[in-house]
């Protein structure tokens, strides 16, 4: 196991590498230069911030340079953030955006395998039906929509939650609930899915014929099969959630990221930019390790390598 | 002999989009303690559908419309859910078809094996786990001690069938029912687990319900057969009444199909036709349209049970005094010679006796 873990490490770091690489070049290709929107400027003054930030090199020195920058754990300084040092601009608003997203991920798979498990096992009954509904509603409105709707009724209306502030776990309620609802559904849609298969199965028939309650069969042997599948759709999932997030945050006044990744594209601020990438990249990265992982302690056919070897 | 299940006039429908099939209609039997009855039939006649029903284990549109399963004095049809849970795995356990699928793939066998003793008595843990080594030995996995964590998918299928009874045997079961528990396995492994179920059967004396549509495997195991078509017993009596003296068409046309050591032509005998749908069963003898020997009555109405012996009883109109005797097919009739051979050596114990038609 741990020779496997640090295999993958080994190729997470190439594939961050790779990243890096291609995200450089392809955000040279945007229209526009950092500072060529800002018609208060000379011509003389730009040159000056141009040479001031290496941008005048070649496009591969420029390449050159910020590599060996990020080896050293140099991410570069903002052109637009008050010239912040970008892993500043980081580490000062990861926290909330970190919070929203693990707490969306988290309340959306829990209550998504309970809600899928349930219409399951009262398949065609109304509870079936009112699960599914709400998936589907779950799934084709925009987190934004549910976002304004639960801080105009909740927030503006009942006054149950602030508006538009970031202040503690109270403030993280409403943006975790509407984050969590795209999460939610698509759990619930393959928890069902998943469920109903596996209760038609031989082995469940097996368990039921041991003498188990129908409940126990469910807890015993129903769940832990149904999961194996569920596990795949979080990796995406907490894709959906770092780009979902950044909406949300601005209508919740939340000090993210996201929202800060937005104005440093369509401000060409090119640190920030690759910063706020390389960590969205390694977010994820980061998810498929553990999912990947998660699959070997669910299901003992996937064991990982480093557990084989021991057969 | 003892009864220790009876099942009478069992009628049992399934709701469908296309309307209600009649899957059991009218089936009586029972089981004998200590002994193993075989029931045999094609595809769909509705053999798993009944001893599902003993189990309380029928899909959610089957319903049970009439008859009484009795088990030690109780009726299973009237029993509820909690009561029969407490039965299933208990005294009455069933063996799977499928080895591949029936066992658990994220749960080690030792827990899978040791489950039923959890569910069903007030064993400690350590205790059931250390039985369920014991019988994993028994069933013939060899080095039970060190595979208790290994997981279904690191056992063949052989082996994996005999986890899977491992599972059915644990708590000492009074009936076992296995439904075509050789089925899905190859033929080399079906003998071995035939075998074991007879070893079994003496140890832990139990008495067995064995479903297959397999004949040979019929005669390796079964003291008594029931041959079922279209949802009905249409023939039951000893294993060697069954094979040797066989009195509907339809048990003849199921051994001619079954290939023997002496079968010379070079085709198979297959019975022509398919079964009837049971949305709309036949009034007659459903087998009538397949049934070179079917009579003008066969269609018309449902024939009774005929006595051959006190034991054998066949459905069909030519046990009837008033039918015209017929001639099986000549291989039959090899059959029935050879068994008046063996009863005239005494090699077999009971004797045909007032058949309608032996052709003495």
């Amino acid at each position: 196991m741990g020779k496997y873990i640090l295999k993958r490490i080994g190729y997470m770091i190439l594939t961050l590498f790779i990243i890096a690489t291609a995200t450089f070049f392809l955000m040279k290709l945007m229209p526009g230069s950092p500072y060529a929107n800002q018609a208060k400027m000379s011509a003389e003054q730009i040159k000056i911030m141009n040479q001031q930030y290496g941008l005048d090199k070649p496009v591969f020195q420029q390449y050159i340079i910020y590599l060996v920058g990020l080896l050293h754990g140099d991410f570069g300084t903002s052109f637009q953030f008050n010239n912040q040092p970008v892993s500043y601009l980081i580490s000062s608003r990861i926290g909330p955006s970190m919070q929203i997203g693990v707490q969306a991920i988290i309340l959306g798979t829990v209550l998504g395998i309970l809600l899928g498990a349930i219409a399951a096992i009262r398949k065609n009954s109304w509870v079936d039906t009112v699960a599914t509904f709400f998936a589907i509603l779950g799934r084709s409105i925009p987190n934004f929509v549910f976002a304004v709707l639960l801080q105009f009724f909740l927030a503006f209306k009942l006054k149950i939650f602030p508006i538009a502030l970031w202040d503690g776990f109270s403030s993280s309620i409403l943006p975790t609930i509407a984050l969590a609802m795209a999460p939610l559904a698509t759990t619930a849609r393959f928890m069902r899915t998943e469920m109903v298969d596996v209760l038609n199965s031989d082995y469940i028939e097996l368990a039921r014929a041991k003498g188990n309650t129908p409940w126990q069969t469910v807890a015993k042997h129903a769940l832990r099969n149904s999961l194996i599948p569920v596990i795949t759709i979080i990796g995406p999932m907490a894709v959906d959630l770092m780009v979902g997030s950044m909406v949300v945050e601005n209508i919740f006044s939340i000090p993210g990221i996201g929202d800060q990744f937005v104005k440093s594209i369509t401000t060409n601020d090119y640190p920030t930019i690759m910063g706020l990438t390389l960590l969205y990249s390694f977010m994820l990265i980061v998810v498929i390790l553990v999912v990947d992982i998660l699959y070997g302690f669910i299901d003992p056919r996937i064991r990982l390598s480093g557990n084989e070897g021991s057969n | 002999m003892e009864k220790i299940l009876d099942v009478k006039d069992l009628q049992i429908n399934f709701d469908t989009f296309a309307g209600q099939v009649k899957a059991i209609r009218n089936v009586s039997f029972h089981l004998n303690k200590g002994e193993t009855l075989a029931i045999v039939g094609e595809s769909g006649s509705g053999k798993s559908v009944t001893v599902r029903s003993i189990m309380g284990l029928l899909a959610n549109n089957a319903h049970v419309d009439n008859g009484s399963i009795d088990f030690k004095g109780k009726d299973l049809l009237k029993a509820t859910p909690r009561e029969l849970e407490s039965i299933r795995g208990n005294d009455i356990s069933m063996i799977f078809q499928d080895p591949m699928t029936s066992l658990d793939p994220t749960m080690p066998i030792g827990k899978q094996v040791a489950e039923p003793l959890l569910i069903h008595g007030s064993m400690s843990k350590k205790k059931a786990m250390a039985r369920a080594e014991e019988v994993l030995e028994l069933v013939g996995i060899t080095n039970a001690k060190n595979r208790m964590k290994d997981y279904p998918h690191q056992f063949s299928g052989g082996q994996r069938q005999r986890i899977v009874i491992a599972i059915s045997i644990v708590n000492y079961p009074e009936v076992l029912i296995a439904d075509e528990p050789t089925t899905a396995l190859d033929v080399t492994i079906q003998a071995q687990i035939i075998d074991l179920m007879k070893e079994l059967q003496n140890k832990i004396e139990t008495s067995i319900i064995f479903i297959t549509h397999d004949l040979g495997v019929v005669a390796g195991i079964a003291d008594r057969v029931a041959v079922m078509y279209a949802g009905k017993i249409i023939e039951y009596g000893s294993v060697d009444e069954i094979f040797y003296n066989p009195q509907h068409p339809y048990t003849w046309g199921l051994l001619n199909s079954m290939p023997t050591l002496d079968t010379s032509s070079d085709r198979l005998y297959a019975i022509p036709g398919t079964p009837p749908n049971l949305l709309n069963p036949p009034a007659g003898d459903a087998f009538a349209p397949r049934n070179p020997y079917a009579m003008q009555i066969d269609y018309e109405q449902m024939p009774p049970f005929y006595k051959v012996t006190d034991t054998h009883y066949a459905a069909t109109w030519l046990l009837d005094p008033q039918a015209p005797k017929v001639e099986p097919p000549a291989a039959i009739k090899k059959r029935q010679e050879e068994y008046h051979q063996l009863v005239a050596e005494g090699k077999i114990q009971s004797s045909v006796k007032g058949g309608a038609k032996d052709g003495e």
